[in-house]
């Protein structure tokens, strides 16, 4: 079983399309994966909720309808996990929060309900800081998740646990949410794919909000073909989500088949780079640029001056928005409710509610946005920062018009120790700098697996950006530089990680690991 | 009667030294089918909490999605209020803690409303006629009901519980926003209750509210401030919130006017607040207090895309508006030929349209007049519901006005006819026979019944061979009474007349 977690989806499906291996097998592989790897006080906790009854009665359904010879969607059978800030029946969804702990949604999101049609298995809900809030996922109130490539270091967040879940093998396939990075992020340090699509590209229906204009579902894998083909299984318009588009996705699937770059234009973003950027992560980020000049694309240099703005303008959107969106955690309707002793008046049960459910990094930036709309503060707060966003758009406008994809490191440095950040905001917020501008605008952007950092061994992230309804060209050019890598480092980059918990696993862990020490470049 | 809580001067007085300024802000209920972002029943008293769908409760993850009815209707009040429609507009979120607001936000307008810039003509009983401004109509959601239990007052002060229906929450509303209105003196009152009487005939008329005012369709929140005399400065208002009968509009307006001179005379500053209207004592008692800068943080709904107006769908809404109330009213007292009198008891009584059908299935005027004001509003008052509620139709006034044209019954039988038709025995002529209701017009028994009461009454029969017609009545309803009512009174008349060698 250990070959069959090790497939990609896209490889995955195949062999369940020729009935090499059944869906229920390859669900129980990583059901038992994650049976092995994740608990424990140094599993790596991707997983919030585990789903095995369902995920392999799902499994079962499509192995009854192959056997029937129905007709079957090209992922049917293939498992995935679930960030557990997207709502899910039949499942616990608590985003991270003791304030939802034990909820159970009573639907589906679109996107759930997306998977379910394609008949695949969901094997549970992955940890995330609280509400989608941090870089770490070191703010979840369940404990953090752990790197699967140094198990002391932070998966990135907030989507550490989809990306550790794709990186440990426990599930070939995840959904993520971007509301800052945090699908892009985590993908860059756990040396895996992560896509932000086009904003609306995918419903937000059942994507528990933290702040509604930056927020977007998209795939985890470890392919670049892999993210195509859920993507296009998630994607396209949904009546429930009025900020849905209702242009049709594009052929993703067949960029990321065709992947081509020849006399392409990537545009260098000045900006997102020096300054600031760990010297073993630009050094990966030059070796792609020099992968795709050899495969054909011309390198161009595009300036984006107001991303300097973002962060702060981002800090202040962001927090506005979710202080709005979280006013409905309460303990009116759902989830925990705390009656203070002596006479519980309605304003203390809510206000002892959100005292006891809301972790610090929440509270902090409630208030930052309850501050930012105030009268008297939100012209200079939220109206600035909305200005900012026009010029952000501007940016993008101008850069698009010399360049058909923009390129960037994914994050400035590589994973950092579990802690190392938690007590310094600023220096986690910071870790998103380079993936803001992309949800401040609304335009898609992909991460893949740059190799690791010299100085430590580390994954190191490459990001594409491309102009909104674009996402083709994010799998087209992505395709094209995974394979250039992987061809240079003579296998897929997860080849490299360390194999988990090997006194158990024995020889199941990954045969060839190199030391990371030397490992990454392109020698 | 008026119990009042606090000083309050006499009307006149306070009229003599003080010039009121009014303003409203009137809720509208939309009668859409389903609420104003989700797919929920648009219901009024079913079981609580039945008309909800996830996003009604607010729950994670849940997104709105604008009723594009609901949107038509707004555009329809705009218009007929003869306001602007944006070409673009924004929703808003009005973010405050309460718990009949599910998301703890009001998904509102801002900035920029759906309608904005209108007026309308008041016309007052005596025919004066004032123009009210309207600065704007714009769209947002009923919060939920909260029921207060445990306490005596049925309010908050003093439960010990709270319970929430959440059916109402999200039924989309149109708030009417005026400018201040300047100018009504002492006719500010009448004014109030006749601007809301015609925002709720509007909305009627458009189809768009059902605008019961018992119900909450329609709710006025009433703006009252005075100034002295020659001054131009408004003075400090006072917001008397959900004042929900046409009447309490009126006088609750007028109490405030009252307590504003009283408070102004004490040399006081009237303390800008919201006030409670007391239907029982007739007075209105403190409620919050309310600044203008009452910080709702409001900010534009990320969830929502902005609403388009495109000229060709403001046209081909506004084709479909129907005629104007005001410009219906002449027009049908002109076709129908009622004095000013009869046709505001008319529209009085809230029959002008059923009127309107039973002449156009088939009776004159005033048979219609005589029916919809007579029998059936009496009816109505009995059995406290609207005359239209009734199930009279106008095809069974029709049927039973030709009955009694034709001699078969008289009015009287006419009523007891009504009686069996409504309580589903068939139409008004299988009643007749089912009840053996028709007029007794077979002479002999009548002359027997003739004969009876001239001999029971013989004082009276002797005045009438002495020339003293007019006391025939008295033997006619000797006569009626004996057959039940089932005779022809003219005709029984008639024999009597005969009967004495009187000339009739």
């Amino acid at each position: 079983m250990t070959e069959l977690i090790r497939l990609s989806a896209a490889a995955l499906a195949q062999k369940l399309a020729s009935r090499e291996i059944s869906a229920v097998e390859a669900t129980q592989a990583h059901l038992d994966r994650i049976a092995h790897v994740d608990g424990g006080d140094d599993g790596v906790h991707a997983f919030l909720h585990v789903n095995t009854d369902e995920a392999l009665a799902v499994a079962a359904g499509v192995d009854k309808a192959r056997a029937n010879s129905e007709e079957l969607h090209a992922l049917a059978g293939v498992p995935i996990a679930v960030k557990d800030l997207i709502v899910t029946k039949g499942q616990p969804t608590t985003a991270g929060s003791k304030i939802l702990e034990g909820w159970h949604s009573p639907y589906d999101a679109t996107v759930i309900r997306r998977l379910r049609a394609a008949g695949m298995p969901i094997l549970g809900k992955t940890n995330l800081d609280e509400f989608a809030m941090g870089s770490s996922t070191e703010h979840s109130a369940y404990g953090p998740t752990r790197n699967p490539w140094d198990l002391d270091r932070i998966p990135g967040g907030s989507g550490g646990g989809s990306a550790a879940a794709v990186a440990a093998f426990e599930a070939p396939l995840a959904l993520g949410t971007d509301t800052g990075g945090s699908i892009r992020q985590p993908g860059a340090v756990t040396g895996t794919v992560g896509v932000k699509p086009t904003y609306g590209g995918v419903s937000r229906y059942g994507a528990i909000a933290m702040a509604s204009s930056l927020d977007q579902i998209g795939p985890v894998s470890r392919t670049v073909l892999d993210s195509a083909l859920l993507h296009e299984v998630i994607g396209g318009h949904d009546p429930n989500d009025s900020t849905s588009l209702t242009d049709p996705l594009g052929a993703l699937v067949e960029a990321a088949r065709l992947g081509n770059v020849e006399g392409m234009r990537i545009g260098v973003i000045k900006e997102l780079q020096g300054e600031g950027y760990q010297a073993g992560v630009l050094t990966r980020f030059q070796e792609s640029l020099e992968l795709l000049r050899g495969a054909g694309a011309e390198i161009v240099e595009v300036s984006c001056p107001n991303f300097e703005y973002a962060l702060g303008a981002y800090y202040l959107i962001m927090p506005s928005e979710a202080s709005s969106n979280l006013a409905k955690y309460d303990g009116v309707r759902f989830g925990l409710r705390v009656v203070p002793d002596g006479a519980p008046t309605i304003e203390r049960v809510m206000g002892a509610t959100r005292a006891a459910g809301f972790g610090d990094e929440v509270k902090r930036r409630i208030i930052l946005g309850t501050y930012a709309l105030s009268a008297g503060y939100y012209a200079a707060y939220y109206g600035s920062a909305q200005k900012v966003r026009t010029l952000i758009q501007r940016d993008f406008d101008n850069a698009f018009k010399q360049a058909d994809v923009l390129i960037s490191p994914t994050a400035p440095t590589t994973a950092f120790k579990l802690g190392e950040k938690l007590n310094d905001p600023l220096a986690m917020y910071l870790n998103d700098v380079a993936t803001i501008p992309a949800n401040m605008a609304g335009v898609p952007g992909l991460s893949l697996p740059g190799g690791l950092a010299d100085e430590d061994g580390l994954p190191v992230g490459i990001q594409l950006l491309a102009p909104a309804r674009q996402d083709a060209r994010l799998y087209r050019v992505g395709a094209v530089l995974e394979s250039l890598l992987e061809a240079s480092w003579g296998g897929p980059l997860l080849d490299r990680a360390p194999a988990l918990r090997p006194d158990v696993l024995g020889s199941n862990g990954a045969a060839d690991r190199v030391e990371t020490s030397t490992a990454g470049g392109t020698n | 009667m008026v119990m009042a809580t606090e000083e309050i001067l006499s009307f006149e007085e306070a009229l003599e030294k003080y010039d009121p300024v009014l303003g409203f802000e009137v809720h509208v209920e939309l009668n859409t089918q389903t609420k104003m972002f989700s797919s929920a029943p648009n219901a009024f008293g079913d079981t609580p909490n039945t008309n909800v769908t996830p996003v009604d409760l607010g729950l994670p993850g849940v997104l709105p999605v604008v009723n594009r009815v609901a949107v038509e209707s707004s555009i329809k009040i705009g218009l007929a209020l003869g306001c602007k429609i944006a070409e673009k507009c924004y929703f808003a979120r009005k973010n405050y803690f309460y718990p009949d607001t599910p998301k703890n936000f009001q998904t509102s307008q801002y900035d920029d409303p759906i309608a904005y810039d209108g007026s309308i003509d008041i016309e007052l009983a005596d025919g004066t006629v004032f123009t009210v401004e309207i600065e704007r109509a714009h769209m947002e959601e009923d919060a939920g009901k909260l029921t207060h239990m445990g306490g005596s007052t049925g309010r908050i002060h003093g439960a010990e519980f709270s319970l929430v229906d959440y059916n109402r929450a999200g039924v989309p509303l149109v708030e009417i926003v005026t400018k201040p209105i300047v100018g009504a003196g002492a006719r500010a009152p009448e004014l109030a209750k006749a601007y809301v009487a015609a925002i709720r005939e509007i909305v009627k008329n458009l189809g768009v509210s059902d605008a019961k005012m018992e119900r909450g369709n329609v709710r006025c929140d009433a703006n009252v401030s005075l100034k002295p005399k020659g001054q131009e400065k408004f003075g400090t208002r006072t917001e008397t919130k959900n004042v929900n009968s046409l009447r309490a509009v009126e006088h609750a307006v007028r109490y405030e006017i009252q307590r504003h001179a009283a408070v102004l005379d004490s040399g006081t500053p009237i303390t800008q607040e919201t006030r409670h209207w007391h239907e029982d004592t007739r007075s209105t008692t403190s409620g919050r207090p309310k600044s203008d800068a009452d910080d709702y943080r409001y900010f534009p709904e990320p969830d929502l895309v902005p609403i388009v107006t495109t000229e060709d769908w403001i046209e081909r809404l506004r084709a479909e508006l129907p005629e104007p109330p005001a410009e219906r009213r002449k027009r049908l007292q002109q076709d129908w030929g009622y004095s000013d009198a009869e046709f505001r008891d008319v529209v009085n009584a809230g029959v002008m349209s059923s009127i309107e059908d039973t002449i156009a299935a088939g009776v004159k005027p005033a048979v219609a007049r005589k029916w919809w004001m007579g029998e059936i509003s009496r009816r109505a008052k009995v059995a406290d519901v609207e005359p239209s509620e009734l199930g009279v139709t106008p095809e069974l006034i029709v049927e039973l006005n030709s009955l009694i044209e034709s001699g078969k019954i008289n009015d009287k039988l006419s009523r007891e006819v009504l009686d069996g038709v409504l309580a589903g025995e068939g139409t008004p002529t299988e009643v007749v026979e089912a009840r053996g209701l028709a007029v007794v017009s077979d002479d002999g028994p009548l002359l027997e019944a003739i004969d009876a009461a001239l001999a029971a009454q013989p004082d009276v029969a002797d005045k009438i061979r002495g020339g003293k017609v007019q006391a025939v009545g008295a033997i006619v309803g000797g006569v009626m009474k004996a057959t039940r009512g089932q005779a022809d009174a003219g005709r029984v008349r008639e024999l009597i007349l005969q009967r004495l060698g009187v000339e009739g």
